[in-house]
């Protein structure tokens, strides 16, 4: 079928057509429970083991080389929050990756890391 | 190129993190905030504000601002290789209240930005952030036509108690935004509990 422009029912403005949460083949909750925003997640395969990873897993893995947030992760890939835990949590499942949850800032044990923390933004 | 870690060796590469929230009305200078202390340029899922928003979103005193933050938007400032803080500015927006609670879990604490031409909008985060007893300092971010009230006003007109720090900055101003951080982290650290 040919259309032209104008009787095009989606365009650039539309965004992808390819629903977000396809790439999690519709799941909406991770199976490796509870992500944060601020976890930190690093890879810890070779990437030679790929069966069943979509390109999103792949690039998960590439760039968590080094460790990087959930919320700058799900930047960097470009899919919503929601999507990037699914697939971190296909990764955890898989020990393909690592995580660290942030630390509790408002408990006694945290006196150290916040000082530390003012230490730095003053020097900066 | 794929580098192998063990477990092991990959957590202990992992830094620590901790979280900021910037909070305050649509429109206030989040972003601003945010992208003038990050190291990196503020990352994202900011869209266009378009015709169907502009009847949802109260435009009235931000008549220049053409973007807005409609989901979540962030930097980083590297502590050290242990430590990574991240600066997350809250979605402006009432219909993104529910995000809050994930990004406030376990956060050191907020920086309450305002607009003293639309005070009423900061009313929301500073309740919020009240009835968590989540530490929180309110920073009047200087606009160019708005009367400057000093921090004891802006205090009254906020009806905050004394414990409260309450400032003024530019959040365009690293060193200013930077006075901030150093504010609210100070004000948590009065806050903890005693070991």
């Amino acid at each position: 079928m040919v259309t032209d422009e104008q009787d095009s029912w989606f365009d650039d403005e539309a965004g992808p057509l390819v629903r977000p949460y396809a790439m999690t083949r519709g799941r909406t909750q991770p199976a490796a429970g509870w992500l944060d925003v601020a976890t930190q997640v690093v890879s810890v395969v070779s990437g030679e083991d790929s069966l069943g990873l979509g390109p999103e897993h792949l690039t998960i893995l590439q760039l968590c080389q080094r460790p990087f947030s959930v919320a700058e992760l799900a930047a960097y890939v470009n899919v919503p929050l929601g999507v990037v835990k699914v697939l971190l949590g296909d990764l955890i499942e898989r020990g393909d990756v690592v995580v660290r949850h942030p630390e509790r800032a408002l408990e006694a044990p945290a006196r150290d890391l916040l000082q530390a923390v003012l230490d730095g933004v003053r020097a900066l | 190129m794929v580098s192998v870690h063990s477990s092991q060796q990959a957590m202990s590469l992992i830094p620590a993190s901790v979280k900021i929230l910037v909070a305050g009305g649509f429109g206030v200078g989040k972003t601003t905030l945010v992208g003038s202390v990050s190291e990196i340029p503020p990352l994202s899922t900011e869209e266009m504000l378009t015709e169907a928003s502009a009847g949802v979103d109260d435009l009235a005193g931000v008549e220049d601002k053409s973007t807005t933050t409609v989901a979540l938007d962030f930097g980083r400032i590297t502590i050290s290789p242990r430590i990574v803080l991240y600066l997350f500015g809250t979605p402006g927006q009432d219909r993104f209240w529910f995000m809050w609670d994930e990004l406030a879990n376990g956060a050191i604490g907020a920086i309450v930005l305002i607009d003293t031409r639309r005070l009423e909008t900061s009313f929301a985060a500073i309740d919020f952030f009240e009835r968590r007893n989540i530490p929180f300092v309110v920073v009047v971010n200087r606009f160019d036509g708005a009367y400057d009230y000093t921090p004891d006003e802006v205090r009254q007109a906020l009806a905050i108690n004394d414990g409260i720090p309450v400032m003024v900055c530019d959040a365009r101003k690293s060193d200013s935004s930077k006075l901030a951080l150093i504010k609210l982290l100070e004000h948590a650290m009065s806050k903890l509990p005693v070991e």
